[in-house]
Formats: structure tokens, sequence, C-alpha cells
């Protein structure tokens, strides 16, 4: 597989990263989450007219960009750099992708356009109280009621719950499992704002209570929901590689600066050193994350599973050392609120587990390894 | 040589020579010797010098070419490692229009064996720190020190030698670089046994050995930069090895042990960490792989980045972990060596059985990451030259050699 990116993808890239270093610098996330729904409704907007990256995996005939997972890698990455704060991986990566993957064509035409013209917030309801992130942990079940539908039971840790106009809940039906449409102000439907780790990613609980909804799959969605978790994951990864290597340039930059005993702290082995390991450690990141993004697009189905599989292992580990890292080698003040070392700590922390853990990956990798 | 020349032409010109002298019915030294005229040994190089002043990338042409017609194939690294990789290019750079003209030929075609004479026990990392004195008696250089590590020694004709012609300047600009002809007087080569019980490498003595005037390479005082030329070619011989394919190497091995264990072997538990301790050194093994492609990529590209440095750094680690996991594999029978530690050359492992090749890997693991430079100075070289990083505070630099603490 030829991993090497074009100049168009460049470009991609050089775009992104000077709109989100206007939109979305360090005083912006400070902001953005403190607030309950976590976005800023103008960069949004921006981001689908301006940029046109909320549809970039929605097909064109659907009003996207029709672009795959090496472009989105893309866009995560520079998002990773800079902690950008919104519901970007809720809406435009995990619900494009599995309303792409398992929706009806009355649904993609009713869904794709919204979303990626930012009028519609999306996200995917998948964990429940046990927080496992998978097809087979789904237990709650739909009822039907004449022609209708209606949900009960508790979605756990959904992303950007409390922002979704829409949210897309994974359940039982008929002995399938289902993809549900459930309006953000269905009756029955109460939403809780979790109080979070990571405060640049809000997560909420939700609880239907004989909520209506509408089925919106005509076909299981075991794979679809498997594909799309696979694709957050290779998202999640190339943010993770962003977020490592902003911590390494952070942690270089202070040990160029920083004087202590007469001299830079950088020309010490001790911290020198640690800035090398990180540096390898982002260096295979970031070929994992690649590798990742372009075996998805590159339709062998068991090699992207597989590329996804270390993708998660290795970039979750390596993003959440540095983070460990850039905090250790900026001394005490790495360890203030006002430094932003902690931000990139917590969102390293709690990407080790979100959509499972590095070390379920890996038991995932050595069955399927036959080991 | 005309720009516009495409791999269809190359392809044309190999099989020309094969025309001529085909490997598969003639001998390496006569085979090698018409590539080498035919301007196909390193097609890179100027044109009456074995090359056809062509890009690099050229020569994958020509040993795939060659593949297709014939069967026999020798290869640079079994053929002369040291003298194709780091020789050539210095003699190239550096040498004398004689040297060019005489020494060339016969390394590429392996009738000369040629060793590298840098490192001393006093200087390992520090190879700039070297003792080895050269000193000036009429139309001779005359040498006297100790060489280590030194490849090939014992079958060597010729030896790059790194010597001090002026320890009262400060160490770099102290040092010369000569040719040195194995069969002198006064040059004796030991074998240095390994940890293992076989010795790849030589210990070599240097005692009065007369070095002709005209076999210095590059002016007097000047041999840190020819040797730049030497180190260079050592890294890039190094970084641009080819890549394994998916889940072979010394992953393959560890995977297959794994498979073919004991069952009653490791309790349940255990196994739950064993398979996942094996597939973390599979996600490992197969990023350096993928990085190394990137490597790859970026050097065709013309901007190489530290993915090649990095690569060495983690193959090194990467490599000692999966050794250190087969044993804990091999449980009890790691208590037994079956290679052996009789004092001898390195001989084929082709007969050996999978767990004995473990075991002796296991050990020799060890010096992957000090051998081509140590981790630790590894690290030093991401940290600066990557990173921008602050050197350390030096204690070496612009005093006299001889004023520098060392040991011997």
């Amino acid at each position: 597989m030829d991993i090497s990116f074009t100049r168009e993808h460049d470009e991609l890239r050089e775009t992104v990263r000077r709109f989100l270093e206007k939109e979305s610098g360090e005083a912006a996330v400070r902001k953005v989450m403190e607030t309950e729904d976590g976005y800023d409704a103008r960069t949004w907007e921006r981001m689908a007219s301006e940029l046109s990256i909320l549809g970039l995996i929605v097909p064109e005939s659907y009003g996207g960009a029709g672009l795959g997972a090496v472009e989105m890698a893309i866009v995560f990455e520079e998002m990773g750099r800079v902690l950008y704060c919104g519901p970007f991986l809720a809406t435009a990566a995990l619900a494009a992708s599995i309303v792409r993957e398992a929706a009806t064509d009355a649904e993609k035409s009713r869904l794709l356009g919204e979303i990626a013209s930012g009028k519609l917030i999306t996200t995917l309801a998948i964990a429940e109280e046990s927080g496992e992130w998978s097809a087979e942990a789904v237990a709650m079940r739909a009822s039907r009621h004449g022609a209708n539908w209606r949900l009960d039971g508790v979605k756990d840790y959904v992303l950007d719950g409390n922002a979704a106009d829409v949210t897309l809940v994974a359940a039982k039906a008929d002995g399938h499992l289902a993809l549900f449409r459930v309006d953000g102000a269905a009756s029955g439907l109460e939403r809780v704002s979790l109080p979070t780790l990571d405060l640049t990613r809000k997560l909420s609980r939700l609880t239907f209570r004989g909520t209506p909804a509408t089925r919106i799959s005509d076909k299981d969605i075991r794979d679809a929901l498997s594909r799309a978790l696979d694709f957050g994951v290779a998202m999640v990864a190339a943010e993770q590689v962003g977020g490592a290597q902003r911590c390494l340039e952070m942690s270089v930059s202070h040990a160029k600066t920083r004087l202590q005993f007469g001299r830079p702290i950088g020309s010490f082995q001790a911290i020198k050193h640690r800035c090398a390991d990180m540096l390898v450690d982002v260096e295979f990141a970031r070929s994992a994350a690649y590798y990742a993004a372009f075996a998805l697009d590159g339709g062998d189905d068991a090699e992207a599973r597989e590329a996804v599989q270390i993708a998660k292992s290795f970039c979750s580990e390596a993003f959440y050392k540095a983070a460990a890292e850039n905090i250790q080698i900026h001394g005490g003040m790495g360890f203030t609120w006002e430094h932003p070392a902690h931000l990139y700590f917590k969102r390293a922390r709690t990407g080790l587990v979100m959509f499972g853990t590095p070390g379920e990956y890996r038991q995932k990798l050595a069955a399927s390894l036959g080991l | 040589m005309a720009q516009e020349i495409t791999a269809e032409d190359i392809r044309a010109r190999v099989r020309k020579l094969l025309e001529e002298a085909h490997p598969d019915h003639v001998d390496q030294f006569t085979f090698r010797g018409k590539q080498y005229d035919h301007g196909l040994a390193w097609v890179h190089f100027p044109e009456g010098y074995g090359g056809l002043g062509i890009s690099p990338g050229f020569q994958a042409v020509v040993a795939d070419e060659l593949a297709k017609h014939a069967r026999t194939n020798y290869e640079d690294m079994m053929v002369n490692p040291i003298g194709i990789g780091m020789g050539a290019p210095t003699v190239l750079t550096h040498g004398t229009e004689w040297m060019k003209k005489n020494l060339l030929r016969r390394i590429f075609t392996g009738e000369d064996i040629w060793c590298q004479l840098f490192s001393e026990p006093s200087a390992g990392s520090d190879v700039a720190g070297l003792a080895t004195r050269a000193t000036r008696e009429g139309d001779n250089w005359v040498i006297n020190g100790q060489k280590v590590w030194t490849s090939f020694a014992h079958i060597s004709k010729w030896g790059m030698l790194l010597a001090r012609t002026n320890p009262d300047v400060p160490k770099h600009a102290g040092l010369s670089y000569f040719l040195l002809d194995m069969q002198s007087l006064g040059v004796e080569v030991r074998p240095l046994y390994q940890m293992t019980g076989e010795a790849e490498f030589n210990e070599v003595f240097l005692t009065d050995v007369k070095i002709p005037a005209d076999h210095l390479i590059g002016p007097e005082g000047e041999g840190w930069k020819v040797a730049i030329t030497t180190l260079m070619n050592e890294r890039s011989a190094i970084g641009g090895a080819g890549v394994p394919r998916k889940g072979s190497g010394s992953i393959g091995v560890l995977m297959n042990l794994w498979r073919s264990r004991e069952k009653s072997g490791f309790a349940p538990e255990s196994e739950v960490l064993m398979r996942e301790r094996i597939a973390k050194l599979y996600i490992e093994s197969e990023l350096l792989r993928i990085t190394s492609q990137r490597a790859r990529a970026a050097r065709k590209a013309g901007n190489p980045g530290p993915e090649g440095s990095v690569a060495k750094l983690v193959q090194a680690d990467v490599n000692k972990r999966i050794w250190e996991c087969a044993m804990d594999v091999l449980g009890p029978a790691s208590l037994i060596y079956e290679p052996g530690y009789a004092r001898r050359r390195p001989t084929s492992r082709a007969k050996e059985s999978r767990t004995a090749l473990a075991k002796y890997q296991f050990l020799r693991a060890r010096a992957n990451s000090i051998e081509g430079g140590t981790s630790e100075v590894m690290k030093n070289i991401l940290g600066e030259r990557v990173l921008g990083l602050p050197g350390e505070p030096r204690s070496d630099k612009d005093v006299p050699w001889k004023q520098i603490p060392r040991n011997g």
C-alpha cells in the first residue's frame, strides 16, 4: 500500500490548519469548552459554507464532497492539534458514516444533505450503561406500535447528545439490529449532559421512555455499525496524531527556552531523550493512523479492520504518553490550569477508553492473527 | 548520458550485458566485471567508473531485469558489503585518480574485500576521539594502534583507516584517512569473540605499519570529512535495506513459535497476557514496516524526514523485545542452548531448528542497540538534528586532543 499524500491533500491540510488557527485557538477552545453544548455556531456554519468539511464523506449525489477516510483523517489530525471543540466527530464522521452505510435512500436524502450544509447536528448512540461500543453490546429494544416505533432504555456516553438535533440510535427490532432516528426534542427523551473529564468533548446520557423513533434502516446494521465504528476509531487516531505532535512541539519549544542550572533544559539528555522518544512515538502513530485511513479507502475489509486495530492500539497510547510527558517537561507550569498541557492530557486519557480500550483492540487483533 | 534515459533503456542495456556474460554460466568476478564495464554496477556513478551518471533509482531496474533472466544472483551484500556500501562512495568522492581506476572495479567484483578501521577500544560512540597514531617518515606514514569491531578484516585486501596525524589540535582536526593494504607487515588480525561464542568481527593490531604517502585519502588533517562520507553511506545502507514483507522476519518466527507451543505450557491467564504481548510486538513490527515505507517514499520525493533514524532506533528495541518474548514462549526449554558456545566464525544457520535460532537471536539482539550507533547516540541525533534541541556543554571541543581525558 502506497501511503503518500497528493498536492490536493497538502492544500486541504493547509486550508484547514489556517482556518482552525483563527477559529479554534486556545482562547476559543477554553471559551467553548465551558459551554454546555460545546461548540461555536458561527465556526460550525463556516466549516460547512467555506470549507465544505461537514459533508466531506457525504456522496456528491447527496450534496457532499464525496471524499474518503484519507481526506477526513487530514481534517481530524488538524483538529487534534488545536483540540477543536465541537460535534464534528459525532456528526461528520460517525453519523454521516452510519447513514451512508445503513440508511434507506429516502433517509439518506433527508439527512446527508442537511449534515453537509451544517443545518443538522447529529450523533450516533451505541453504548449503554455497560459502556461498550459494539453491535454485540446493544441491548436496547424497539417496540412497534402500529406503524410507529418506540424506544425504551438508556444510551450512555453519547457524544454531543445534548447539542444534537437528531440522534441515531442502534437498537434491536424484530430480531435484527436496526437504526432509528430520534428527534432531539422528542417526547419521552431525557438528555443529561455529563460532567466530563475532558471538557473539550461533550457526552450525554439519554434516557428513552416510550420515545417515538423512526426506523431508518431496512437491513440488519451489524456490519454497517462495525464499519462506522472503525471509521470513527481511525479518525480519532488521526486526531491523536495531531494532538501528540502538538504536545511534542510544546515540549521541544519549552526545552529550548527554559533555563535551569544556567542552560536550556533541552541540553540535558534526561529531557532530550524524552523528546526523542516522543518523536519516535509520534512518527509511528502517524504511520498507524495514515495506514488505517488508506486501508479504509483501499477496499480490503480484512486489511482495513487490522489497520484500525493497530491504529487504536498505538495512537491512543502514543498520545497519552506524549501528553503526560508534556506535563512533566513543563514542570510546575505544566500542572497549572492556565497552561494548555492538561487539556491535551485529558483529551488523550479519554481517547484511550472511548470506542474500546487499546487492550481490547489488541485482543481482537490477536484473535484474527490466530495467536 | 542523456537526461531522458528511460527504464526501458536500462533494461535493454542489461539484456545486452547478459548476452556477453550470464551469471548462470560465468563466475562472479567475470560477470560482475562485465556489469561494471557496462555501467550497471552503481548506475549513479560516472561513466567509466561502473555507472552511467543517472539517478540511483534506476539500480532497482537493473536488479529487476537481472532477476527476470538469471537464477544466479550475486548480491552486493554477500559479495563485499563494506567495500560496495562504503568503500566505493568514499573512493569516488575523495580518492585519487589512481585509486578510482585501480580499486573500484575490484571492489564491485569482490576480488578485493574491504573493511573499515574506525572504532577503537577507547573510541566507540566518540570515534573522533580515536588514538591510533600516524607519523610521517620520509615517503611513508607509520601507524601504531589498535582497531576493534572490524568485520571482514581477516579476509580483506584493503582497509579504510582513520588515524591521528596531529594530537596537538582539536580532535576532529587531527585526523587523516588512509587506504591500508591489510597484507602489510605489522597488521595482525585476531577474531573477536562475542557473547554468542561467534566471531563476526575482529580486532586489528597495528604495529609500525608503513603506508605509502600517496595512499592518503583526502588531504592530511581532513580525515574526519572523509569519514563522514563513509558513515553517511553506512547509515543509508542500513536505512535503505529492504522492507520486510508483512508478518515476516523476527515477528514471523515469534508468532510461529507461539502457535506451535506446548498447549499445556501456559495457564489460561498467562495465555491472555502472552497473546496481548505478541499482538503488541506485531503492531510495532507492522509500524516499523510502514514507517520504512514512508521513509522510502519521502526519500524518493526528495524530502527525507526523520522516519529513517526513527526506524533504526525502534528496530533495535523491538527486535530485543521480540526475542525476549520468544524465550518466554520457550519456557524451561530456554534453559538449554543448543547452538553451543564453541568459539568459531559464523557459519550458515540454515540447518538449525527454529528453537535454536531463537535462542541465538536472543543473545545476538543485545548488540542491536549498540552497533551502527547506540540508541543513546541516536536519541541525541534525533533531539539535536531533528528537533533542534541544544547540545550538551562539551569538554572536548576547542582543546588539543592530547589534553582530553580518555581511557587507555
